[in-house]
């Protein structure tokens, strides 16, 4: 019987290059499948990933868009990886977005007499608010009655859709209007490029809380908390972690990130509340933080890598008539495989041949 | 004796180390033989070369006088060797026949036959006089049943050759025994048994011959009856060994921790430790001792804030610790060697540094308001490295390529750190090799001539006797007896152990019924023949 093994390796590999060279070979890969689907779908690998180059970096318009498109992104996943990262398995970083875009909605229309900055401070704040506060109920159910956060966390996605879906049919929907939409909001995000491009200071915001976040999870004692309590439960609380302290806090940072997330897009974005508001940023940001492994600056690279991977198959789309979702297809692959080329760290494959087994007499 | 294996001249590198080099080992027919090493000396490589999960890179294996070459443990298996692992390879919540069932071959394809395989587990328990309910669940077994079920998985498989790798430290000393006697009626029907430990004494009571590796080499190979313990030691360490105990009469200076009345229960709900009142002193070691599972684990775990008592209290110096919280009980000053130093103890995936401020991350020198002060952290770490000779590459290494012992001395470092005044240390030598232990010894009785109050709780009674001043007698969950050094011994403790004679009730002589027919007779003999 020919069987396909993996054996232990007497050490891991730590080499840096060699985890780059595993890193680069798993995208290489992840492009080779999707250039084969490329093919199947009758149109030329070579120009199809030319074409999605293009797109994503040919032209300012384009590569802004990754920009713009890439600031969610990071900011859900720095929050999955804040919470991922201290072992609190959070998921509901799409409803979170919606909840704090909601507040921050609510925040800019209702006290519209306020001088612009503040109440873009203030709209800023509340999405976080409102992203922490949507977590806080799986974070409160898991700390004080020990219920498992992932269904809740889950389920939670659901009802904040459908809660912003009834809100802009219905009381908070801009007058005179038939769209499922609130009013403009008057307080923004400034945009830093000059038109008709659409760069907001958004992306700063997001790159500030990805130097935040690496400071909080590496270089504090709440980080350190954090840390163990993800890395080993039993070892955190011997060493005198508080654990509901720490499940409560994380999941309050975690959700405030993709609230920020929800704000930064109504802020920068849409300007107002809109039915289908995030397209997925949130169950995509449980992607990029996995494919950065957790690590602040590895999420910054795979919200960048997933942003022009679907900005420049947009492009395709266009000029090669080959569906956008494509990029969807490579994004998978490439988190498939960066994430299951893991075990060739610490595990050696090896092919052997062994003759049959025993049976009972 | 005709010989059953030879393993000859076994050479296996790894990067760095020559884990295996040419080693020789014969097992004969019907024999028990002792392999003994230090943690490092290559026992566990070269048994993982017989069984298949390394290849030699040099070397020939005879089996039955033919060569073979084992590339898979299922070659292993199909050439009659089997392997009963330290940590048993059992499914908890499956029965024992379900257990043995898993990965055999079933003759009638996708059909279990369980009924033929319950039918041998009961052949074969009747043969070796093994009491062995197929049907009961694994999890619902004591420590020594399951070890028996894992040796009789191994049968069916058609075992011959039986590799036991460190099968007795997990046994209270009465398993022990029934272990050794199973093995010896084992050996009297043809079996050849590997025997693989560092407990010295066990190895020249149940060894014909005994085997001693060190860095990679067979030092020798001798007879069991020819041996000393201090020759073994000798030649495992490559020095002499002191073995006198260090055992001192405490002085009863101001008690340090009181607990009285504590009544705590287990994960299961079930009463645990009932009632248990002591008193601790500045300067001694109070060992503790008991079969496993008698409410050790919880003691630690209450003394620590790991666990809620029902009733009862702690008081540590004048402050009451009555369930208080593990971080209020580390400010407090108690200090805690887990159990289980891999996943309690340390976090294998954080650096030598961090684990050495696992209890201190919040606090001077080590963090600010906010930031950890990376340098004083690594100035720390380097510390406890240098003065516990911790072997490390580095303190930025991850604790979990630490070995178990180096690990140990990283746990007791960090602490002793933090100027505790009583120190709970649970099985703080288990799986430790001679010259870790000895160190570790050395360090708790230094803590003790330096004033602190050390609890041991460790199933090695020699342990016990060697280094407290007083020993305490758990049975059931109840303190039986506080011993002074003097009136502790093997016999009196275990009699205690097994729940017969101790001062409850007013001292009357008190057995429960299953405990004096079972253990207590055990322990008889366990008497007589030391």
């Amino acid at each position: 019987m020919l069987t396909f093994d993996l054996k232990r390796r007497s050490e891991p590999i730590v080499s840096p290059v060699a985890k780059s060279a595993l890193l680069a070979c798993s995208i290489i890969t992840a492009f080779l499948i999707g250039g084969v689907l490329i093919e199947i779908l009758g149109a030329s690998p070579i120009l199809g990933y030319r074409a999605l180059l293009a797109g994503a970096f040919g032209s300012i318009g384009g590569f802004i868009d990754v920009i713009v498109k890439a600031t969610p992104l990071l900011l859900t996943g720095l929050g999955t990886a804040v919470a991922f990262g201290s072992g609190q398995f959070n998921i509901g970083s799409e409803g979170q977005i919606y909840m704090g875009a909601l507040v921050a909605a609510w925040v800019d229309l209702t006290f519209q007499g306020l001088p612009k900055p503040i109440l873009l401070g203030l709209a800023i704040l509340g999405g976080a608010t409102g992203g922490a506060a949507w977590a806080l109920i799986p974070a409160a159910l898991k700390a004080f009655r020990g219920v498992n956060e992932l269904i809740p966390s889950l389920m939670s996605n659901y009802v904040a859709i459908l809660i912003i879906r009834y809100l802009v049919n219905g009381p908070m929907q801009q007058p005179d209007s038939y769209m499922p939409q609130t009013a403009l909001v008057p307080a923004r995000l400034p945009l830093l490029s000059p038109a008709p491009y659409r760069l907001h200071a958004g992306f700063v915001l997001a790159l500030c809380m990805t130097a935040a976040v690496y400071i909080l999870m590496r270089r504090t004692s709440l980080g350190f908390g954090f840390r163990a309590v993800g890395a080993s439960p039993a070892a955190a609380k011997y060493g005198g972690v508080r654990i509901r302290q720490t499940v409560l806090l994380v999941m309050i940072i975690s959700g405030g990130l993709s609230g920020l997330a929800g704000a930064n897009e109504l802020l920068g974005f849409h300007y107002r509340l809109i039915e289908g508001f995030s397209a997925g940023y949130g169950f995509t940001g449980i992607l990029v933080a996995l494919l950065g492994r957790l690590n602040p600056v590895g999420v910054a690279a795979a919200s960048f890598l997933f942003s022009s991977l679907s900005v420049g198959a947009n492009n395709m789309q266009r000029i090669l008539k080959i569906p956008s979702s494509i990029a969807g297809i490579i994004q998978s692959i490439v988190v498939l495989l960066v994430l299951g080329t893991q075990v060739l760290l610490e595990y050696r494959p090896s092919v052997s041949f062994s003759p049959t087994r025993r049976t009972v007499d | 004796m005709t010989t059953m294996l030879l393993m000859k001249n076994i050479t296996k590198r790894f990067p760095g180390v020559l884990a295996n080099d040419r080693v020789s080992l014969d097992v004969r027919e019907g024999e028990i033989h002792a392999l003994v090493g230090e943690n490092g000396a290559g026992k566990t490589t070269l048994m993982n070369v017989l069984y298949g999960l390394y290849q030699p890179d040099d070397g020939q294996i005879f089996v039955r006088g033919r060569e073979v070459r084992i590339c898979s443990p299922r070659d292993a298996i199909s050439l009659g060797i089997g392997m009963i692992h330290q940590h048993f390879m059992l499914v908890p919540a499956f029965t024992v026949a379900e257990n043995v069932a898993l990965g055999l071959k079933s003759s009638k394809g996708i059909v279990l036959e369980m009924d033929s395989i319950r039918r041998r587990i009961e052949q074969l328990s009747a043969q070796y006089g093994l009491s062995m309910d197929s049907q009961a669940q694994v999890w619902q077994l004591p420590v020594g049943v399951q070890q028996q079920a894992e040796i009789l998985k191994a049968l069916i498989r058609g075992a011959e050759i039986l590799i036991l790798d460190e099968p007795t430290g997990v046994l209270p000393p009465q398993e022990i025994l029934r272990l050794f006697a199973t093995l010896r009626s084992f050996a009297a029907q043809g079996f050849s048994i590997i025997f693989i430990s560092h407990k010295l004494k066990e190895v020249m009571e149940i060894g014909d011959r005994i085997t001693v590796l060190r860095q990679g080499r067979v030092i020798s190979t001798i007879k069991a009856t020819d041996a000393s313990v201090e020759e073994l030691a000798r030649m495992m360490v490559g020095r002499d060994v002191n073995f006198a105990p260090q055992r001192k009469k405490p002085v009863l200076g101001d008690a340090v921790l009181r607990l009285s009345n504590l009544t705590v229960f287990d994960d299961r709900g079930v009463e645990a430790l009932k009632d248990f009142s002591l008193e601790m002193y500045k300067g001694e070691i109070l060992g503790v001792a008991g079969v496993q599972g008698s409410g050790q684990t919880e003691l630690a775990e209450v003394l620590a804030g790991l666990r809620r008592c029902r009733s009862g209290h702690i008081l540590l110096g004048n402050r009451d610790l009555t369930n208080a919280a593990p971080h209020t009980v580390i400010e407090a000053g108690l200090a805690y060697v887990p159990e289980d130093r891999k996943r309690v103890g340390t976090i294998g995936t954080f650096s030598v540094a961090e684990n050495s401020i696992l209890k201190s991350h919040t606090r001077a020198p080590f963090a600010g308001k906010l930031l950890l002060r990376r340098r004083s952290i690594a100035e720390h770490a380097r510390c406890l490295v240098q003065e516990y000779d911790i072997r490390t590459h580095g303190i930025d290494v991850e604790a979990r390529t630490l070995s178990g012992g180096n690990l140990q001395k990283l746990i007791l470092a960090r602490e002793v750190s933090r100027s505790a005044s009583v120190l709970v240390a649970m099985q703080p030598t288990r799986g430790l090799d001679i010259q870790a232990t000895e160190f570790t010894h050395r360090k708790l009785l230094e803590l003790r001539d330096s004033g602190m109050a050390v609890l041991l709780i460790s199933a090695d009674l020699d342990e016990v006797l060697a280094l407290s001043g007083r020993v305490a007698v758990l049975y059931e969950g109840r303190l039986m007896d506080v011993l002074p050094a003097e009136l502790a011994n093997k016999q009196s403790v275990g009699l205690l152990m097994a729940g017969i004679g101790g001062r409850r009730d007013g001292g009357t002589i008190e057995a429960e019924e299953k405990g004096h027919s079972h253990l207590g007779s055990t322990h008889l003999r366990r008497g007589a023949g030391d």
